[in-house]
């Protein structure tokens, strides 16, 4: 169900707990398989949970606690803009809106063509950087300017 | 005016993280004299003691009466965690030093680890910031390299093994208990206590939680002795600390000053208010502490117990400065949707009554407000506070009692007038983008 490039990598966070632990491994796993999968089906989940020796509803518990993992479908490319009240002062919000202008879609859709999908996030520890966006989940985005969003939203759509 | 720089010291941004850097400015000496000169881990734990290093991450405990409460003998393995899951509004301090400086961390929790006889150790990454992960990832296989990690560490029998854990998006697992469970593989819900980590922490065994600030400072206190470190700042509050400066200022930025150091100086640093605006109110610890408005926060000294004495907290040390522009009702309404959001739902009084202060201070910011409503909000709160698991109960309720406290009339105006005292034009003109001039 998962390639062996990503099996391998959810090796390397098995072996940084105890044997008798492996559940602790259940986050990295997940984010491994999302990165692989683009979102986490309940068959993906089922099979991490398997290959974790733990039960399928403890991992379906992790995946739908924590807010990065996807457990519906999104785009191409999930853009979330933090919006909370420091990067708010600081054009927060403005950045939000002109991405939605952009795109065409509020927080919480995706464009018709699949591409973009856009989420709202809380404080990412980058409030010195405001504006701050991830780009799917991984990349960080600072001091996001009208150009810069601009540029950035040219390149993912090569 | 000017900053006072240990932990920040002699960096240059992302060109000198690497070990060979670190050792190039003294790092890992402090280690290497424990190790050499044979001190005792008891006395690590007198000189902590002695320094008066207080938690970085929130609460301002002291960090060598924690380290104390570790059960010496103890037949099995002992745990200890740090804490980078950095998500308090307006906290960006340890994000830097993890990618400037992830080796003062390393060298701090291995100091630790010695000191309270603990075998393996987990750093807990914020979610968001997967590229200093990353980075902290590639410091623990230089540092294992070198022989400052892993079993017998630089020739003694002493062996500690650390490894990063890597959240991916719950505020609440800053919550120390809430992080214990997350490395445990489940969702991040906090635990009763008692009892306390100490006792029954990573896997049940006993377990001592610091923030990364924290660690990176032990050090320069292991090196320079605890009594220096406690004159940089002043009796109570030793050291220095990073201030993460968000908000309506001419430099957003971390500045690493004394303990002590006058809010109007640190101000000044940040690059003062931006664009000639007054300053109205500032949060000065994160956005659980309580606000206090401009004349206040002016008379206050960047230290626990001054804040403190103001009626508010010093925090993670994340200060959030707003202008004149700022309508108070709208910064409280943004905050009180985060807390409603990341309420991990186990307490009925934090899962409703977060809700609850958030959809009536959205009604109020919204025209909709009823004269009944700022008593209300008071009811909500006297029922959360002291009645949860976790302290994110409070963390909730405070902000929402000092917004009122001290800004009540702009509460009434809204409820009153249906509009904010802040005309539009002027608010949106001071939430506009800006980026400053270090990007
Ligand atoms: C809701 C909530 C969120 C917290 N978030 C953090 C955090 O992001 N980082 C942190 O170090 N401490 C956080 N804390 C405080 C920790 O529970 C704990 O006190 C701290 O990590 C202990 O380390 P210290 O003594 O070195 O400060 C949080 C507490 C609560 C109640
Ligand atoms: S106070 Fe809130 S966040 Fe803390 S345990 Fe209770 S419900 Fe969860
Ligand atoms: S408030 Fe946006 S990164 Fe902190």
């Amino acid at each position: 169900m998962l390639s062996q490039e990503s099996l391998a990598r959810i090796d390397v966070e098995v072996a940084k707990y105890p044997p008798e632990q492996k559940q602790s491994a259940v986050m990295g796993a997940l984010r491994i398989a999302q990165e692989e999968k683009g979102w986490l089906a309940n068959e993906t989940i089922d099979f991490v949970a398997r290959y974790l020796d733990m039960a399928p509803i403890a991992a379906f518990e992790v995946a739908s606690f924590y807010n990065m993992y996807d457990i519906e479908p999104v785009g191409k490319h999930k853009i979330t803009v933090c919006t909370n009240l420091p990067c708010a002062l600081s054009g927060g919000v403005h950045a939000a809106e002109y991405i939605k202008q952009k795109l065409g879609i509020d927080f919480n859709e995706t464009t018709a063509d699949g591409k973009f999908t856009l989420k709202e996030g809380e404080c990412m520890g980058a409030c010195g950087d405001a504006p701050v966006l991830l780009v799917n989940n991984h990349r960080m985005c600072s001091w996001m300017t009208p150009e810069k969003i601009d540029q950035m939203l040219a390149d993912l759509d090569k | 005016m000017s900053t006072h720089e240990l932990i920040f010291a002699g960096l240059d941004g992302d060109r000198t993280w690497r070990l060979e850097d670190y050792v190039a400015r003294g790092g890992y000496s402090a280690l290497k004299k424990i190790i050499n000169e044979k001190i005792s881990p008891e006395d690590v734990i007198a000189e902590v003691k002695k320094s008066g290093l207080r938690g970085r991450g929130g609460a301002g405990f002291p960090t060598g009466l924690k380290w104390s409460f570790m059960p010496r003998a103890f037949p099995g393995a002992k745990y200890l965690a740090c804490n980078s899951d950095e998500g308090e509004p307006g906290t960006f301090k340890d994000r830097d030093i993890l990618r400037y400086n992830p080796h003062s961390v390393i060298e701090g929790m291995t100091i630790a680890a010695y000191a309270m006889g603990c075998e393996r150790g987990y750093n807990y990454i914020h979610g968001e910031i997967f590229d200093v992960y990353q980075r902290f990832e590639e410091a623990l296989a230089e540092a294992r390299a070198a022989g400052f990690l892993g079993q017998n560490i630089l020739g003694t029998d002493f062996g500690f093994e650390l490894f990063a854990h890597h959240g991916y998006g719950a505020y609440i697992c800053g919550e120390e208990t809430a992080l214990l469970e997350s490395i445990e593989g489940k969702k991040g819900q906090p635990r009763f206590k008692p009892p306390f980590p100490a006792s029954y922490g990573i896997y049940g065994k006993p377990t001592t939680i610091n923030n990364t600030e924290t660690f990176a400072s032990v050090p320069f206190i292991i090196n320079d002795g605890g009594e220096h470190f406690l004159n940089l700042g002043k009796p109570n509050n030793g050291g220095t600390k990073i201030f993460s400066v968000s908000g309506h200022v001419g430099r957003p930025g971390n500045y690493e000053v004394r303990l002590g150091t006058p809010f109007s100086e640190l101000l000044a640093l940040a690059g003062g208010v931006r664009g000639g605006r007054r300053l109205k109110a500032v949060i000065p610890g994160g956005s659980s502490a309580p606000v206090l408005p401009a004349d206040i926060m002016m008379d206050c000294t960047m230290d626990y117990d001054s804040i403190s004495k103001a009626g508010s907290m010093l925090g993670s040390g994340a200060v959030i400065v707003m202008d004149e522009s700022t309508c108070m009702v709208k910064a409280l309404e943004r905050l009180s949707y985060f807390y409603f959001e990341e309420s991990c739902g186990q307490c009925t009084p934090c899962r409703e009554g977060t809700g609850w202060l958030y959809r009536v201070v959205h009604r109020i910011e919204h025209g909709k407000g009823r004269p009944e409503d700022l008593d209300l909000l008071n009811s909500v709160t006297a029922n959360i506070m002291g009645r949860t698991i976790c302290a994110l109960g409070d963390a909730a309720s405070m902000p929402v009692q000092s917004f009122v406290k001290h800004f009540g009339s702009e509460f009434e105006y809204h409820i009153e007038h249906k509009q904010c005292l802040v005309p539009a034009d002027v608010q949106n003109e001071g939430s506009k983008i800006y980026v400053g001039p270090t990007c």
